[in-house]
């Protein structure tokens, strides 16, 4: 049997009091095996942002258990060292008073006892070859001179630095544009067959997730709504959410958006 | 570099620094030409301008050109440290106020809200009265000044602090294993300094009014004078009814000058500056 890399049983997280208060992950029960792709598909607001935040460990969850590996979340800085994360928008990730290598660099942080200075920067030179952009063409740039592309691409080189076993990636292609999408999926893949990493992709696209996941979960409104492998879920979808959003992708040749 | 190319296109700008440079040319070059080190008798009480002494003599028969140099320096000192004083005490409690939250936030904000409520003016003299003649020098002055004035930075810089803590870079940092004091200084305070250095100068400006104010009132500092001490001299001493200007014009214009030139810098630098995160 694999191992189970996060395993959630009743989970619940809800934010504010009174009036403000909101639950945004709702009694969700779920697990994740080593080694899988894993897909968390929903639309807007459906709190799929807050559940990958509990899976890094920055929220806690309100009631229920969540655990990682079989133990509750506790020391963050060893639950980074093996979980790290992707975002959405890569041009508001990166600190814009200094330079991307220094923040590259700064990755490091999280390890105990850091490597040498030599062979921090390898690591960085290295991860910069391994999603295509020269060590030369980012030397003494800071993030705002890079092209949102780049900056993607930045993000995922943090990841090859760090080499982690479990990667968050939450919409890392939303705000890039199609052509460069396939190429973030690419260095994904990559990843995923070079440290046989365990990935959670959160997309509000099912079309993406279907050719990358090895299961899907649709959210809606803070609940997992249906779950089960692409083929299945697409073929034969048993819940509305998921028919809604399977007929939300644009098709060449059917009707999409009803004109007036 | 290209900041400053925009700050000089704006006549806003050029008019208040070029002002402000005149008074730091009055307070730290003249001296150089015009001994200031005596402040003696050199004539008869209150006589006008003349060739000799520029702006005439005081009710002591001192020239106004020293006093008022000398007081120049001293309102300057009062107005840094003062402003020092009081940004680097409101960036700390607005920084922390914002990023931390939850009750820190409501302690801190409470706390200043409190120094908001009570006017500064009556604070000062109740302080400065209690001090007594005796201990009441420059410096104290100036602290007590900067204690009391934080308020206003620590409200911007709270509102800020708590926009930025939401952004992406700051969850990046914390997957990076940056621990809170360094998210703070690294990550959330150099996206302020802009902001943070306009607070500055307006604190500047409001530290020198302030002790203009209670110095005037008669409640400045005992062991130097300062161009609000020349203003209580005068009040004290029949120059408004008996109407020797030179007594008070020019002390009043120097005070409006460091005011209205600072004020001035500062409202173009927020033109220039234009901070995105401000919308």
């Amino acid at each position: 049997m694999q191992n189970k890399i996060f395993d959630a049983v009743n989970c619940v997280r809800s934010f504010g009091h009174g009036k403000k208060f909101m639950t945004a992950v709702d009694d969700i029960t779920f697990d994740i095996k080593d080694g899988e792709i894993v897909s968390l598909v929903g639309g807007s607001g459906c709190g799929k942002s807050v559940l990958a935040k509990m899976m890094l460990g920055l929220y806690k969850p309100t009631s229920g258990t969540f655990l990682y590996r079989g133990k509750p979340i506790t020391d963050h800085k060893a639950h980074w060292r093996e979980v790290q994360s992707v975002f959405q928008d890569p041009f508001s990730c990166f600190n814009q008073f200094f330079t991307i290598r220094s923040q590259l660099k700064a990755a490091f942080g999280i390890y105990k006892e850091k490597p040498s200075d030599k062979e921090m920067e390898e690591r960085v030179d290295r991860a910069l070859l391994a999603v295509n952009v020269k060590p030369s063409e980012v030397e003494g740039k800071y993030p705002f001179e890079l092209s949102g592309g780049q900056m993607q691409r930045m993000l995922l080189a943090r990841i090859f630095v760090l080499r982690p076993q479990v990667l968050i990636a939450d919409e890392p292609t939303s705000m890039v544009d199609a052509c460069v999408r396939a190429n973030i999926l690419d260095y994904l893949m990559k990843l995923k067959h070079e440290l046989s990493m365990t990935i959670v992709f959160i997309t509000h696209d099912i079309g993406l997730a279907y050719y990358v996941s090895d299961r899907l979960f649709i959210m809606h409104k803070g609940k997992i709504v249906e779950q089960g492998p692409p083929e299945e879920v697409t073929t034969s979808p048993k819940s509305e959410h998921t028919v809604q959003l399977l007929e939300d992708i644009p098709d060449v040749n059917r009707e999409w958006i009803k004109r007036a | 570099m290209k900041l400053f190319k925009n700050l000089l296109k704006s006549p806003m700008f050029v008019f208040g620094a070029s002002l402000f440079s005149l008074v730091l040319f009055a307070a730290f070059v003249v001296p150089f030409f015009y001994d200031i080190s005596q402040v003696t008798r050199v004539g008869n009480p209150y006589d006008a301008p003349s060739g000799k002494y520029l702006l005439g003599l005081d009710h002591l028969g001192r020239d106004y050109v020293v006093l008022l140099l000398r007081g120049l320096r001293s309102s300057l000192y009062v107005g840094l440290l003062a402003g020092v004083i009081a940004t680097v005490l409101g960036t700390l409690i607005g920084l922390i106020a914002g990023f931390k939250g939850g009750l820190i936030d409501d302690v801190l904000s409470a706390l200043t809200n409190l120094f908001v409520v009570i006017p500064q003016l009556v604070l000062l003299i109740l302080i400065s009265t209690s001090i007594g003649e005796s201990g009441r020098s420059l410096t104290l002055i100036a602290v007590i000044i900067g204690l009391t004035g934080w308020t206003w930075s620590a409200r911007s810089v709270r509102a800020q602090s708590s926009a930025i803590k939401s952004k992406d870079h700051i969850s990046l940092a914390r997957l990076n294993g940056d621990g809170g004091i360094r998210i703070l200084l690294v990550h959330i305070l150099p996206y302020l300094f802009s902001y943070v250095f306009m607070v500055f100068i307006i604190l500047i400006s409001a530290g020198i009014l302030s002790e203009s104010a209670i110095s005037m009132i008669g409640l400045g500092p005992v062991d130097t004078q300062s161009l609000g001490t020349i203003l209580n001299d005068a009040k004290n001493n029949g120059a408004l009814t008996d109407g020797y200007w030179y007594a008070f014009l020019p002390a009043t214009g120097i005070i409006i000058s460091i005011a209205l030139s600072l004020y001035l810098i500062n409202t173009s630098m927020d033109g220039v500056f234009n901070p995105r995160m401000r919308k």
